[in-house]
């Protein structure tokens, strides 16, 4: 979930009067955002430079950190948590956000050009006019399009807003691709002029911005913003024109948003100047731009229509479990920025503010009924729900064998699923035939590996190229024993979980595969102990001695002459047999093992 | 020699007509019995209170290797003076017929002593010596007392060293008998044959130490919390679906859940995705089609997420990131079979590619329950966890709107957390987040076919968490995997969650 940082006293002053900590938290829990740290300008500032946690003056100002749901681009900034508070405590009403009257001749235009098409088809624009910014409003201002870009714009590869001095600019724009080399300006916060390409290689070494570069770098033609001057206003998901900087003294806003998703620009752009159009000199007022698209066609942006929803007063109160009226869900609906009446047929109307993108279905409606009429006020009811309790067949089987295992002495251990390619196949004597195992595109390396004194280890360690699924249970057990060392032998431990084996008859083409594994170390190898488990599990199993047999086995990660397979019903169920030396060495096992590992759901 | 049991059998009988021994080792030497073999003996009659033994420190000397030697030889400046003819002999000839150290030593020490003159030729000076050194040898070795001037006359020159013995003196115990029977340890058949267990003493139990440890296997903390959490579902009437199947196609996993295909979620960042087998290639094509259109462009009175849907990112394969991927597919399978009401849980592997730390792992165990029903209301869903978690003996619960793709409302569960015994006083009303909960969406039900008056209540939680606090780990990687501490696992208590 975002973060989001309010100073405390700018709420108190929104709010019209003093919170404890206390009410302001449980006011968060009520209405589902969460007041996650309080902390304080300069304690932020010395944590981003790693300096001592010293002398905190007194009259710091207090910053209070607040998660905000993830589908509510509105909260994203202070002043979208403070007009959702004062709404939801009654302080103010719904504004209601317009577009500036102008005859259609001054509206300024911004004309796409069909080359966009192959890169980032997209763009929406509005301004802002006689804005009025301080600090905070200013740094308000740049941390919502960061919090966008990092959320609903993800990393800028859907949407990228570009924020302009429209006085520095003269109209009409064109919205152009062009290749790198003939694109050419002074990016914001350099002093001199770069061409496209250059600039790409120039930003490698940006910690910030070189993060964004893959979305254009492949591409033969780069997007970019002009005005009727060739000047560029920005590089489309990547910089700003140094030439339109906006600052503290910037009047009139022009915002742009080029995107590969459109509806998630309309709603980038309905959230920058909702938020932003509170400090124009006409309140709430924004100045539409008309984007022109390769056919001609003129669309005007932004569209702060409201929505409308027709939803069922008798869904609402079913689905909340309240015998609410449909003037008590009006009134609720208005503490969560929606108005509604109540409409014919049992319905409420309700409309939708451009800032409500997340509303897409009655049922965000009822929840925000069941939000302000609080979780916690709605009675508790049992579900008539008859049924029968039932469990998985094979999980209960597995029980019954874990406490058989636990009973004959072994005891159990866990281990995961993911394991390196190397525990589950060299480390074994095994090859990796790419037949058997399910393998991980984008592994994390450390967390995998056997132990760091393991000798093979350390030619490992930079080459885990892959994860794979376990297609046996024995890599996780020895890697217990590598790190019990110091345990009283003899130890007897054992495991009944899933592997994993590809299974081109399954939809997905893998399946689990439940297995049984014991694992007996001692000084010496016990191995006829290990036997003795294979025919005390047969029989648990009701398997009679003449319903199984064992019969030669020749497999690598066990010792030649103490092996066996186990048949049953005359396929190959497992095997068993002493660890061969080899590969104890591999895993640092300094005693000898006996091993048994079978599959269980044939028995079911 | 005596044994120990004729050693046991003098040492009481003395003690009978005798109050004391005041040294035990004089008392082994006269018995003609080895110290240490009576030693034992002591501590053994000590220990039944037989006898008081007290224990007696005694320095007394022992000859080094030169001493050794010196006894049987002579001392160098005797050895020395004997080999000196009536006559007299060159110094060389002396040494000649010397060992060298003997010569070296004695004859520095027999002029010292002024027994020999040397005018040139070595001659004796005095007719006769008394070879004092090695009779005080010979009285060290039989334990004769020296004067304190001879003993650090014989030190210095390195010939005798300390020996610190430990004896006792003893005294008759409060339970002195003149003979003493065995005491049994253990109650025997033999006992119960013959009816000797009644005149038979037993060994006083040493109840501070522990017992023998048992023998039997042991099941794993994890599990053991899973079992509980099994058998509540199960008492609550829930059936368990099947989680067998760690690797899932994003459709089931997210598109069925109506999770947009942009979410972050689905992010390599989050979601582990497979190299091999990459994709699935067979979905319910019709079903599918519906998924496609709701996310595209709603239906079912939503407006849907407005993009383009691509089946590609669909068919891709990840490991499970939910157990929910299966409530899916129970649900569509609910749908085409025709439904009726089901609650449904399970318990099992998830799969996220996330930063590991104290508390995370890229694999944990979710717990999940559903019911599924005509007029479900959020007021069941909020009784239906309070049951539940009451059976884990969380009784007061607060709900948070909270904020779920696939659910709405969706509320995230807190329990109170009580002060202990008063040990903390800062968060007297502390609430802890113990799950998730809500409503599945209808954009998630309706195009899989339930008809439309169903709704589906739903939470989940992990296993991990509950099981750490439980036993009171912090560290998940002491509860699972193969970093593991066995010890823990052998003496970890049954989980009484709730009881």
């Amino acid at each position: 979930m975002p973060t989001v940082s309010v100073a405390r006293e700018l709420l108190h002053t929104m709010l019209g009067r003093v919170y404890t900590q206390e009410e302001f938290d449980e006011l968060c829990f009520v209405i589902g955002i969460e007041l996650d740290d309080v902390t304080t300008e300069k304690a932020i500032i010395r944590k981003e430079k790693h300096l001592q946690e010293n002398e905190a003056d007194e009259d710091e100002e207090v910053i209070y950190k607040i998660e905000v749901p993830a589908n509510r681009y509105d909260l994203l900034c202070p002043e979208g948590i403070c007009r959702q508070l004062r709404i939801f405590l009654r302080v103010e009403k719904m504004p209601t956000y317009r577009l500036s009257r102008l005859p259609d001749s001054s509206i300024l235009k911004m004309i796409v050009k069909p080359e966009t098409a192959v890169i980032r088809p997209f763009v929406v624009c509005a301004i802002l006019r006689g804005i009025t910014f301080d600090q905070a409003r200013y740094a308000s201002f740049i941390d919502l399009q960061d919090r966008l870009h990092q959320n609903i714009c993800r990393k800028r590869t859907l949407v990228a807003i570009g924020t302009h001095d429209l006085d520095t600019l003269q109209g009409p724009f064109t919205y152009e691709a062009l290749p790198p080399s003939e694109i050419k300006f002074i990016p914001l916060k350099q002093a001199q002029e770069f061409t496209a390409k250059e600039l790409m290689e120039f930003y490698k070494s940006d910690l910030k911005l070189k993060k964004f570069l893959h979305i254009i770098e492949d591409s033969p033609v780069f997007p970019v913003i002009y005005d009727s001057n060739r000047t560029v206003l920005s590089l489309p998901p990547i910089i700003n024109g140094a030439h339109s900087a906006i600052s503290l003294n910037t009047k009139n806003v022009l915002i742009e948003c080029t995107a590969t998703d459109l509806t998630k620009a309309k709603i980038v752009l309905n959230t920058m100047v909702a938020m932003f159009s509170g400090y124009c000199d006409e309140k709430f007022e924004v100045e539409p731009v008309d984007v022109v698209d390769p056919v001609g066609r003129v669309t005007r942006y932004p569209d702060l229509s409201l929505r409308t929803m027709d939803v069922d007063l008798s869904y609402i109160k079913k689905s909340v479990g309240v015998p609410l009226q449909a003037g008590e869900i009006v009134d609720l609906l208005s503490k969560m920025q929606l108005t509604s009446k109540e409409i014919d047929g049992d319905k409420i109307q309700v409309s939708i503010p451009p800032t409500r993108s997340d509303i897409l279905h009655p049922c965000d409606v009822m929840e925000d009924v069941a939000v302000a009429y609080g979780f916690n006020n709605i009675p508790k009811t049992r579900p008539k729900t008859s049924t029968e309790g039932r469990q998985q067949p094979l999980n209960e089987f597995s029980d019954l064998l874990r406490l058989e295992l636990a009973m004959a002495g072994f005891s159990e251990v866990l281990n995961w699923v993911l394991v390196s390619k190397k525990e589950n196949f060299t480390l074994l004597n095994r090859k990796d035939d790419d037949k058997i195992a399910a393998i991980v595109s984008n592994p994390r390396s450390s967390d995998f590996e056997v132990g760091i004194k393991s000798p093979l280890f350390h030619c490992f360690v930079n080459s885990l190229a892959f994860q794979v699924l376990r297609t046996s249970l024995l890599p996780g057990i020895l890697k217990v024993m590598e790190h019990s060392k110091d345990v009283p032998r003899p130890v007897k431990v054992f495991e009944i979980s899933d592997v994993v084996l590809l299974d081109p008859s399954k939809d997905v083409g893998a399946a689990n595969s439940r297995h049984l594994a014991a694992l007996y170390c001692s000084t010496t190898s016990g191995f006829e102990i290990i036997h003795g488990l294979l025919d005390r599990i047969m029989n648990v199993l009701n398997v009679p001695v003449d319903g199984y047999t064992v019969g030669p086995s020749n497999e690598p990660e066990l010792f030649k002459g103490r092996q066996a397979k186990i048949f049953y019903k005359g396929s190959c169920v497992g095997s068993f047999g002493i660890i061969h030396p080899q590969v104890l060495k591999n895993f640092d096992i300094p005693d000898p093992c006996s091993y048994i590992e079978m599959e269980i759901e044939r028995f079911l | 020699m005596r044994d120990a049991d004729g050693a046991e059998r003098a040492l009481l009988a003395f003690l009978e007509s005798n109050a004391e021994i005041s040294n035990s080792e004089a008392f082994a030497r006269d018995l003609g019995v080895d110290h240490e073999l009576l030693a034992g003996t002591i501590k053994s009659l000590h220990g039944f209170g037989f006898i008081e033994a007290k224990d007696v420190r005694r320095e007394s000397w022992e000859l080094t290797e030169e001493g050794l030697v010196y006894s049987r030889n002579g001392s160098p400046e005797v050895q020395v003076f004997d080999a000196v003819p009536a006559g007299g002999i060159s110094r060389e000839d002396l040494q000649r017929k010397l060992d060298d150290s003997v010569f070296s030593i004695g004859f520095r020490k027999a002029m010292s002593n002024k027994w020999l003159e040397t005018k040139p030729l070595v001659s004796r000076k005095v007719l006769k010596v008394e070879d004092v050194v090695k009779q005080q040898l010979l009285d060290v070795k039989d334990g004769k007392n020296l004067s304190a001037a001879d003993i650090d006359a014989l030190k210095k020159r390195k010939l005798i060293v300390p020996k610190v013995w430990k004896a006792y003196s003893i005294t008759k115990g409060a339970n002195y008998a003149p003979t003493r029977t065995k005491a049994a340890t253990e109650v025997t058949r033999e006992m119960l044959l013959k009816e000797t267990w009644s005149e038979v003493a037993f060994k006083p139990y040493n109840f501070q130490a522990l017992g023998q440890p048992t023998e039997g296997g042991h099941l794993h903390p994890l599990l053991k919390v899973r079992t509980k959490f099994r058998q509540i579902f199960l008492e609550m009437g829930f059936e368990e679906m099947p989680t067998n199947n760690f690797v899932e196609s994003s459709f089931w996993n997210f598109d069925a859940l109506f999770q947009p295909q942009q979410h972050p979620a689905r992010d390599s960042h989050d979601t582990f995705f497979l190299k091999s087998p990459c994709k699935t290639q067979t979905f319910p094509e019709d079903y599918l089609e519906r998924v496609k259109t709701i996310h595209e462009q709603g239906g079912f009175g939503s407006i849907g997420y407005m993009y383009d849907w691509k089946r590609e990112e669909a068919e891709k394969n990840v490991l499970r990131t939910h157990t929910t991927a299966v409530s899916s597919r129970m649900l569509y399978k609910l749908a085409q079979d025709g439904f009726v009401p089901k609650r449904y849980f399970s318990i099992d592997r998830v799969f996220r590619n996330e930063a590991v730390d104290r508390t995370h792992l890229a694999e944990f165990h979710q717990i999940e329950g559903l019911i599924c029903d005509k007029g479900l209301t959020l007021g069941d869903l909020i009784g239906v966890l309070n049951d539940f978690f009451s059976r884990l003996g969380m009784k007061k619960l607060r709900f948070k709107p909270a904020y779920n793709p696939y659910t709405e409302p969706s509320m995230e569960i807190f329990r109170q957390v009580y002060p202990l015994y008063g040990s903390y006083h800062e968060q007297l009303n502390k609430w802890v987040e113990v799950g998730n909960s809500g409503m599945f969406r209808p954009e998630m039900l309706l195009p899989m076919g339930l008809p439309d008056d169903v709704s589906v209540i739903a939470w989940g939680l992990s296993l991990e968490r509950p099981t750490m606090i439980l036993y009171g780990i912090d560290n998940i990687r002491d509860l699972f995997g193969h970093k593991v501490d066995l010890k823990l696992i052998k003496s970890n208590p049954i989980c009484r969650l709730g009881m």
